[in-house]
């Protein structure tokens, strides 16, 4: 069972629509008691990463995580996996820390947000040359654990990995078939 | 890099996909969501659907569209028309969208920019713009109402007050090109885009291929977006993006 984090912030429709369309089952929940019953958990979220990082803390649900991280896997979608790293200077807030890195905004000669259609560079077959959606103002730096970037004038962080943690920048839910495969590898066992 | 993004543009009236003709009288050209399967397949980077429903039956079909759309299809939906607050903006989100797109009333209230964007993030909130030439003041203006009123607000100045207060990318349609088919308003696009650090879609006056290539070579927006060309196929999707792969821009192939 899929569990995904119900925190009342951000659009969450879609990945029910994508799970649902990879037939697997889930529920949403913001009850700590039920997350930790879930084999898989996905960390969503659009929106504001102090806000995100507070109302987590407010509903209990930070140190549910930190718990459930030492033997399941989790998985964080665009600001999703912004809160698996240390810090972020938007609200300037601590995340989950179970990500080495900080979370600062886009530092590009280009247009802000990095919205639409981007390239992903990887050693892993599974990400190697997939073209995915992001739409996002942040970016992890001084990371460690990435396994896919994309070239926005920096090289931004797209995928993060280690052991049973996986970040995804974008948006896997909106990124077509690519997306689809991605997320799936990423639920059964990462890349 | 990047991709350059084509959008195809979708009217929808009580539920089905419409088509002006001449700003009088709609056609009936079909079901939207077969048309949105039909555009993802093509390749279509993302799907715009304008809401020009008169009724409140309209705008609830409106929400069914997206969800049967949302189920479906897995690349970004922006819908627009007809958004007044946060409310109607939560309602669009929750059945499935992923931008909404603001227009006459960001102009009523431009704090609605600003709220909207800290309450759902400013990467979703598109403002679309309605730009006019006025030959008389030398300069150009923003319309509201399909171009027929004109609202007296400098376009340049309102552009740069939207990215100020939390846009997070730009649809401009060039009213005096839109559905000319003589090519986009690139002396626009171009002092526009110099004004934001923000995407910018184009739209208005797509007529062929040669005018996205045009688009891209000439301005540094970053998406070119029509409605009958590409529903009638005068233009097909993937044709034009390997045209523009051909002319050396970073586009999605599919």
């Amino acid at each position: 069972m899929i569990g995904i984090v119900d925190y009342s912030l951000g659009n969450i429709q879609n990945i029910k629509n994508a799970l649902e369309k990879l037939e697997f089952p889930y529920i949403l929940s913001g009850n700590p008691a039920e997350l930790r019953d879930c084999d898989v958990i996905i960390l969503p979220g659009v929106g504001h990463f102090g806000s995100a990082a507070g109302t987590i803390n407010a509903l209990g649900i930070k140190d549910a995580l930190l718990e459930i991280a030492a033997s399941k896997r989790i998985i964080g979608i665009c600001l999703g996996m912004q809160l698996l790293f240390e810090s972020s200077e938007e609200g300037n807030a601590k995340g989950l820390g179970l990500l080495k890195g900080h979370v600062r905004k886009i530092d590009t000669p280009h247009v802000i947000p990095h919205l639409g259609w981007n390239t992903l560079e990887s050693s892993k077959a599974a990400l190697e040359g997939k073209d995915v959606y992001f739409i996002h103002n942040y970016m992890v730096e001084d990371a460690k654990d990435i396994v896919a970037t994309s070239e926005y004038g920096p090289q931004v962080p797209a995928v993060a990995q280690k052991d049973n943690i996986i970040g995804i920048q974008f948006h896997p839910e909106k990124s077509g078939d690519a997306g689809l495969k991605i997320l799936e590898q990423a639920i059964l066992g990462g890349f | 890099m990047i991709k350059k993004r084509i959008i195809p543009c979708l009217d929808v009236k009580d539920g089905r996909v419409v088509k002006g003709v001449n700003f009088v009288g709609l056609r009936d050209i079909g079901d939207p969501v077969e048309l949105a399967k039909r555009y993802n397949e093509e390749g279509a980077d993302e799907l715009v659907f304008l809401d020009i429903s008169k009724t409140q039956n309209g705008h609830d079909l409106m929400i069914d569209i997206i969800r049967d759309t949302a189920k479906e299809l897995f690349i970004p939906l922006t819908i627009g028309g007809g958004i007044s607050s946060v409310s109607d903006i939560r309602q669009l989100l929750n059945a499935g969208a992923d931008k909404i797109s603001i227009n006459s009333a960001a102009l009523k209230d431009p704090g609605l920019i600003e709220t909207a964007s800290e309450v759902f993030g400013s990467q979703c909130i598109c403002i679309a713009i309605d730009v006019k030439y006025d030959p008389a003041k030398e300069d150009c203006f923003v319309f509201t109402h399909g171009g027929s009123k004109d609202t007296g607000i400098r376009a340049y100045d309102w552009i740069v007050r939207c990215a100020e207060l939390g846009a997070g990318e730009l649809l401009i349609t060039s009213m005096d090109h839109d559905g000319v088919k003589q090519g986009f308003d690139l002396d626009f696009l171009t002092k526009a885009n110099a004004l934001v650090d923000i995407p910018i879609i184009a739209s208005g006056g797509a007529g062929n291929e040669g005018h996205f290539i045009e688009l891209f070579r000439e301005t540094d927006v970053s998406a070119g977006l029509a409605a009958s060309i590409f529903h009638n196929k005068e233009v097909e999707i993937e044709d034009l993006k390997h045209k523009l792969h051909d002319e050396g821009f970073e586009v999605r192939l599919t």
